[in-house]
């Protein structure tokens, strides 16, 4: 934390930005029915961080700007920064106060039937969102804030996902605002790139260095493709009427203080860096202009009532994106003035909006009229508002539009550029004028509708209460501008353009001027233009009808997933036969490449050692047997067991000869346990057809992908053979072994040295390994639980079947648990495993504890233990010997990883690094000279894993013929 | 005694790789097993072959590391090992849940159409 954090100021940065996730995080935990309790925690959290937003501001005006900075990747050059100035000030407010006013709203709009914790929580969650893109002071880290509102728009509007136009409109805003703010990404990386740093401070110092680099257009044009998706601009526009299918009051938000307004902070925020240029002016300028007319335009011809408003928030912030795109300071005035006017405005229309559709059960324009008396103040906010919308004098929306029509007079440029803007801006107008007029004229005047879902009535108060208050704050601020938000609008455009704010007067008279008379035109045409569309039903729009951005969006995914499928069809396959070819094929082609085309010979120049013939022997037999497994592992399946058994033997043997006895009783004691396991699940496995034994019915096909195969098969072997040749014959290289056995004694304690390496030098390695086994024995359990034999595999197997009978036993008998030995023909050999089983774990705990000097250790002992259990269970069934010996699998695994973390953790409370080795040596009475070593808790931590592993997956595969025992019994019962 | 060694490794991967693009799931778990063998012995044999110098230090000869195998290898393999047993266990599992569900033991979980 840098010295300035001490501030209690600064330290509220952070307040502010971690009280809505918090909220949050608790708002998700709270019960599906605490309507109020959410309601009651959102606006606390919101009215607590509107507070000290509020309680900023004398600072901000003081010191300009308040940072908070904490070092993130100090190696990278950055650092997590808060930072505030006058325009995140007046950004912060309007999120929080918003955010307070629609949660009041947002509780008497969802119904008690909507699951409210999500909603809440969802909410608050997007308010911080917003709030990080606002405060942040590094680039990048508002481009993840950027992500983030991104994400949480997403779930807010597909709140109601049993709707499939919540589901799609969720959607598209996701793909829309989620590419732009990846574009985004890519822009504000060049950006810090060019500036030297990704600190807001010193982008926005760069200005000139940014504008004359070769990438500033590209910078600019990713960042513009960020702000304008966000913004809903033309042509990214189309996704902001569909998310409308959101909750109402998440309409009210999205559409004000938020979300869309995300893109035009991040403009004005960057508008000292990236303004004044012609790329500029045609991206940003162009965009806001064509936005401003064409979502004007079509405004108009929207029959459903949020329609209306969703494509006039279009029209607005294309207002706003020209002014900031008009490169000049004044119209930056307008702009971030405009941005706080549309804010109050638009939320009161859209909780407008749904109080009628709250209490009539419709938004459709066509059947809803003459509302204004069933809900005259409802009417007559939603009356101000929309008048503050289409710009009538007295009110704010007045202000701004007015200081927008006189910057396009005043525009510098050239030709008919400077012909063309006021007449759009005074056409955009009449529209807005439109549109407000058909959005009051018909809801609430003409005769009473008398088809509505609901009688219409006013809501309670405290629904109009919100409304209310933005409503006045639009007169007050349209009739008092520079008592109201006069010093606030001047702190926010000093904190964006320094010293060079221009002198502008917020005073609702000017005289009579070109901006008057072009007010008075766009009233006036605005009003004839709504008489002439009056009649209009019909859901198309004149001219326009065939522009359609969902329908281009929809055709773009869908050849975009049409054409990903496509190429998987042709480069990927779901089978696992033609995945695997190509892996080894790929393998075979790699290492093949090397080899060909090197220089050196490829064979070693140390002299090979003559063949023993017992050596020979035995890979003469392991060969057979690796052969004979690949030759009848489909029809002879318990042959192939037998014999890769072989195979392993030779393997093991082949450890002893050569040096390795821990590895050699490694690979026994696992030979055993796989070959139990594997027996264990021959029973679930289908028969093989007899025909195909008889090599009868095969395809040519099938014979030609054999020989393939084979050919295949060969090449890989022989390859390897020759590497590992190559290898042999070369002298040994000095790595890192010297060290582990010259070590082993003096730092290990141990002579063992692949065991000190297991236990103590690489003992980490070892931990994440037995987690490893941990982890898999679980997961086969909890596949087991559910496992459903084929029907097939259901009765006792054939052989089991006929030494039963030849015993005298029935069928579904059950060995007697309380009898001392099992019943039938394994009576005798249960005596013997039964003996066996105590000197079995005294070998076990022998090898466990010599493993450090000798060979042995944790991983063998364990599975000499587990062997001579599953031993008892071979022999007496799985009910007898739970009956008698219960094991729990489960404490095995646990206490083991336990005891193996605490030798490791162990080392904390000597000071040193998790799992440096401790040994204490001494005396102790009775039981004489001890040396005990926290390498002994963890290699008995490894024996108990070990056990518990083997154990589990053991017994849990063994309990699925028992499970069939049962449920035959309980079958033949019933 | 090294191309005794080395055909051993080749044809243990021969079979396994073999049997790794059979059809039917218990082949695969067979392949896979006699492959792991292979893999093993490969990477033991990095350390060289050597006969009665097993890595446990006899304190009277010292601790001179040419006096032993290289232990590196062993401890690499003898976890090895134990991974495999596991892995095995999991796809046999995957295998039986997946012929419960499928009714095939086929490793596409369904029969193809020629056969």
């Amino acid at each position: 934390m840098s010295s300035n954090n001490n501030n209690l100021g600064t330290m509220s940065l952070l307040f502010i930005l971690l009280l809505p996730f918090l909220g949050s995080l608790l708002a998700a935990f709270l019960p599906s029915n605490a309507r109020n309790t959410e309601a009651w925690l959102a606006g606390a959290v919101s009215l607590a961080a509107t507070a000290i937003v509020a309680s900023l501001y004398p600072q901000v005006t003081a010191e300009g700007v308040l940072r908070m900075t904490f070092p993130w990747v100090p190696s990278l050059g950055l650092s997590i920064s808060l930072r505030m100035d006058g325009f995140a000030w007046l950004f912060s407010l309007l999120i929080t106060s918003m955010g307070t006013l629609v949660v009041v709203y947002a509780r008497y709009y969802m119904s008690p039937t909507d699951p409210v914790p999500r909603f809440f929580s969802f909410f608050l969650a997007f308010m911080g969102a917003m709030l990080g893109i606002v405060l942040s002071g590094q680039l990048i880290q508002m481009a993840m804030f950027w992500e983030l509102t991104s994400l949480t728009s997403f779930m807010l509007i597909a709140y109601w996902h049993h709707r499939s136009d919540a589901r799609r409109g969720a959607r598209m805003a996701l793909i829309v605002t989620g590419a732009g703010g990846i574009a985004l990404f890519g822009g504000v990386l060049l950006l810090g790139h060019i500036a030297g740093g990704y600190d807001l401070d010193t982008v926005l110092a760069a200005s000139g260095t940014i504008q004359a680099h070769p990438w500033y257009p590209a910078a600019l044009t990713l960042i513009a493709l960020g702000a304008l998706t966000k913004s809903a601009q033309f042509p990214f526009h189309f996704w902001l009427p569909h998310a409308m299918s959101a909750p109402t009051p998440v309409s009210a938000y999205l559409h004000s203080a938020t979300m869309v307004k995300a893109g035009v902070f991040l403009l004005a925020r960057l508008w000292p860096v990236l303004s004044g240029t012609d790329y500029w002016f045609w991206i940003i300028g162009g965009a806001g202009l064509c936005s401003l007319v064409i979502a004007g335009y079509l405004a108009i011809f929207q029959q459903d009532m949020k329609g209306v408003l969703a494509y006039s928030t279009i029209s607005h912030l294309g207002l706003i994106t020209l002014l900031l795109g008009m490169n000049s300071p004044l119209a930056l005035v307008a702009a971030v003035f405009h941005m706080v006017n549309h804010a109050t405005f638009k939320a009161s229309l859209f909780m407008a909006a749904g109080i009628v559709d709250h209490e009539t059960g419709t938004r459709n324009l066509q059947r809803l009229s003459g509302l204004y008396r069933a809900m005259p103040i409802t009417a007559t906010l939603a009356m101000v508002a929309a008048a503050a919308m289409a710009g009538v004098p007295l009110l704010n929306g007045f202000l701004s539009k007015e200081m927008f029509f006189a910057e396009t007079i005043l525009l510098n440029r050239p030709g008919w550029q400077y012909m063309i803007l006021p007449v759009a801006a005074t056409v955009a107008g009449m529209f807005s004028v439109a549109y407000s007029l058909r959005f009051i004229h018909q809801v609430f005047f003409g005769p009473p509708a008398t088809d509505l879902p609901h009688a219409p009535h006013e809501p309670i108060r405290w629904m109009l209460l919100p409304s209310g208050l933005l409503v006045s704050a639009c007169v007050l601020v349209g009739i008092f501008p520079s008592l109201t938000v006069g010093p606030f609008l001047q702190t926010a455009t000093v904190a964006i353009l320094g010293s060079n704010v221009p002198a502008y007067s917020l005073s609702v008279w000017h005289g009579l001027n070109l901006p008057l008379y072009m007010s008075l035109t766009a009233m006036a045409g605005g009003v004839t233009l709504y008489r002439i569309f009056l009649w209009r039903t019909s859901e198309t729009v004149p001219l326009l009808e065939h522009i359609d951005g969902k329908r281009s969006f929809d055709w773009l995914l869908s050849t975009l997933t049409s054409g990903a499928s496509l190429i998987m069809q042709r480069l990927s396959s779901s089978r696992l036969q033609i995945q695997l070819l190509v892996l080894v094929c790929v393998t075979l082609g790699a290492s093949l490449l090397p080899v060909l085309t090197r220089e050196e010979t490829f064979w070693g120049t140390h002299p090979a050692t003559p063949a023993s013939p017992a050596f020979i022997l035995l890979w003469l037999v392991g060969s057979v047997c690796a052969l004979a497994v690949a030759w009848q592992a489909k029809f002879h399946r318990l042959a192939a067991l037998i014999l890769s058994g072989g195979a392993g033997l030779a393997t093991s043997l082949t450890f002893v000869w050569f040096s390795a006895p821990d590895l050699a009783l490694t690979q026994l004691t696992v030979e055993v346990v796989t070959a139990v396991l594997l027996l264990l699940g021959l029973r679930w496995l289908p028969r093989r057809d007899e025909r195909y034994a008889q090599g009868q019915g095969q395809a040519a096909t099938n014979r030609i992908r054999r020989l393939r195969d084979i050919l295949l098969a060969t090449a890989c072997g022989l390859g390897l053979a020759a590497i590992t040749y190559a290898v042999l014959t070369r002298p040994p290289v000095e790595g890192i072994s010297p060290f582990f056995t010259e070590q082993a004694l003096p730092l290990g304690g141990g002579l063992n040295v692949v065991n000190v390496i297991l236990v103590d030098f690489r003992s980490f390695d070892t931990l994440g390994e037995i987690t490893v086994l941990g982890i898999v024995a679980l997961t086969v359990f909890a596949l087991l639980r559910r496992f459903r034999p084929a029907p097939e595999s259901v009765p006792l197997p054939n052989q089991q079947r006929v030494q039963d009978a030849a015993d005298g036993l029935e069928e579904k008998h059950v060995t007697n648990p309380a009898s001392i030995l099992p019943a039938g023909y394994m009576m005798l050999p249960a005596v013997l495993v039964r003996l066996l089983l105590p000197l079995a774990t005294l070998v076990s705990l022998f090898f466990l504890l010599r493993g450090h000097n000798a060979p042995g250790g944790g991983f063998v002992g364990g599975l000499i233990l587990a062997t001579s259990i599953i031993l008892q269970y071979l022999v007496g069934g799985t009910v007898w010997v739970e009956s008698h010996l219960r094991i729990h699998p489960q404490y095995w695994i646990a206490i083991g990883l336990l005891s193996a973390a605490a030798a490791g953790a162990g080392a904390w409370l000597a000071g040193t690094p998790f799992l440096t080795s401790h040994a204490w040596h001494g005396e102790l009475p009775l039981l004489g000279e001890l040396h005990l070593s926290s390498v002994l808790l963890f290699d008995i931590g490894v024996y108990m894993l070990v056990v518990g592993t083997t154990m589990l997956m053991l017994v849990a595969i063994a309990h699925q013929s028992l499970r069939s025992h049962h449920r035959k019994a309980r079958e033949g019962r019933t | 005694m090294e191309i005794v060694f080395a055909l051993a490794v080749g044809i243990l991967a021969g079979s396994g790789i073999y049997l790794l693009l059979r059809p039917r799931t218990f082949q695969v778990i067979m392949g896979l097993s006699l492959l792991a063998y292979s893999v093993n012995l490969f990477i033991f044999a990095m350390g060289r072959l050597r006969m009665g110098a097993a890595p446990i230090i006899d304190p009277a000869r010292g601790s001179d590391p040419a006096l032993y195998a290289d232990p590196v290898p062993q401890a690499l393999v003898l976890t090895a090992i134990v991974i495999s047993f596991a892995t095995t266990a999991l796809f046999l599992v995957v295998l039986l849940a997946s012929r419960g569900l499928n009714g095939t033991d086929h490793v596409d979980g369904r029969e193809p159409d020629q056969e």
